[in-house]
């Protein structure tokens, strides 16, 4: 890994350099290993393909990656093959070595390991096309599946911190707050408060030290986009949070996540400790002369600190 | 034991806003929080019991029982609940003898239920140490269970 980043040409470099392999066609299978697909068995469909790719001696011909979570979580296990977007569902480890020898090396579809259309039972071969995914804009976890979160690189090579580089050295505090507000961002948690105007709010407050917290103490029925997002692409939450903090000038931000999400703790401490190294986090980030850190707390299993006012007593070591 | 606590303190600064974290670090060092330990935090810190055991009691993650060498968490939030949770933690009751919160007199297994583990697709769920069970039926509790005995 390349030592510290001190300007934004250094990251546009590094960018360059990591993107070179993108956009070809070599054959890549990515594979579910988020923490819905590890009940259904994905560790062991991981490993198969590791195994079975060294020993058919396809290193480098076939890209192998091991994502956060795609989505479909009750098809598990998932993987992907490229070229042609094939999704194959419930895979077992005895399917692995048919995988690569008919669909990645000779192009040929498995069509028992297709989703089949529950009404029309008719076989669906690439993922955009199943009728979970066709109505889907996946902005935010869209890229789950094209990088392992555990590589600060694969997040970086598909454009990662560019957008950070552009907040700190083209605009001004304000300016960002302009931009958020004109784009219509608003809250995912259910209030849908418009995030320019509670960034503009903590930038004009009293007061000298301010705080950002990400909340990801999230409790709904069924509902675990904090846990994707944080297990899957922990370094988008990473960027986002250090714009933040430069929009309403913080220096420390919290990351506050669910005990229950060992996972997403281990992605995101990982992620903040790559991001350190690169120089994206920490002092004079990526030479702009801004600084931030970032602490991780986990939560204790109540589910009223997901409320901010608890979560923030929660922070401050006390009960929420 | 002592060394084992002024190193936790220590390794958070002997900051009172850490608590939680120091209490969480000291769970994951001997399964639970053992009655000296918390004396031994609210001295060392010159934070008050009643506030060490008030965080203490408050959270579930933390527990005031020595715990067994496999925790069993049983979901029972809200999705897991709808499909079927509860029947998985009775079910869990019977064979381990013990209610939520229990430990066998083997100090084999611990029975804990918890709220949400992030992965409702594969309800109900049941977690032992870090391996996940998706899509739990009564019949698959005692050859899970089989596993760690």
């Amino acid at each position: 890994m390349p030592g510290k980043l001190k300007s934004p040409k250094e990251l546009e470099a590094l960018n360059k350099k990591l993107a070179k392999g993108l956009g070809t066609d070599k054959a890549r299978v990515s594979v579910c290993n988020g923490t819905a697909c590890r009940p259904y068995g994905s560790n062991p469909v991981v490993e198969a393909f590791k195994a079975e790719i060294n020993k058919k001696g396809l290193t480098d011909q076939v890209e192998f990656k091991v994502t956060g979570c795609h989505g479909f979580c009750e098809r598990g296990p998932i993987a992907i093959v490229e070229p042609g977007n094939i999704f194959y569902q419930k895979i077992k480890p005895e399917d692995v070595p048919e995988i690569l020898d008919k669909t990645v090396l000779n192009k040929q579809v498995i069509s028992r390991l297709l989703f089949k259309d529950p009404l029309t039972k008719a076989e669906i071969t690439a993922q955009a096309d199943l009728p979970f995914y066709k109505n889907q804009k996946r902005i935010i976890l869209g890229n789950n599946i094209r990088i392992d979160p555990t590589s600060i690189e694969d997040y970086i090579s598909i454009g990662g911190y560019s957008a950070l580089a552009k907040a700190l050295f083209d605009y001004q505090p304000e300016q960002i707050i302009d931009i958020i507000k004109q784009s219509g961002l608003r809250g995912r948690g259910g209030g849908g408060f418009t995030t320019g105007a509670k960034w503009e709010s903590c930038r004009k407050a009293h007061g000298d030290i301010k705080y950002v917290i990400v909340n990801a103490d999230e409790g709904d029925p069924g509902a675990y986009a904090n846990e994707g997002l944080l297990t899957g692409n922990p370094h988008s939450v990473l960027e986002g949070l250090i714009i933040g903090a430069f929009a309403i000038g913080s220096h420390q931000g919290y990351i506050y996540v669910r005990n229950e999400y060992p996972l997403a703790l281990k992605n995101i401490i990982n992620a903040m400790e790559q991001a350190g190294k690169l120089g994206l986090l920490g002092k004079n980030i990526l030479g702009s002369g801004f600084d931030f850190e970032v602490r991780v707390n986990r939560g204790g299993g109540a589910f009223i600190c997901g409320e901010s006012t608890a979560l923030m007593a929660s922070l401050e070591g006390k009960v929420g | 034991m002592k060394d084992a606590v002024t190193a936790i303190i220590k390794k958070y600064g002997n900051d009172k806003s850490q608590l939680v974290s120091i209490l969480q670090d000291i769970q994951s060092e001997y399964n639970y929080l053992p009655r000296t330990a918390l004396d031994k935090v609210s001295k060392k810190m010159g934070i008050p019991q009643s506030q060490v055991f008030a965080l203490a009691t408050f959270f579930r993650a933390f527990s005031l029982k020595e715990r067994g060498k496999h925790i069993v968490n049983v979901c029972l939030g809200t999705a897991c609940h709808v499909r079927g949770g509860e029947l998985i933690l009775d079910s869990l009751q019977r064979q381990l003898g013990v209610n939520p919160g229990g430990t066998t007199a083997d100090h084999n297994f611990t029975l804990e239920s918890v709220n949400c583990m992030g992965c409702c697709a594969t309800g109900p769920v049941v977690k032992i140490g870090d391996e996940y069970f998706g899509h739990m039926t009564n019949d698959k509790v005692e050859p899970m269970l089989n596993k760690y005995r």
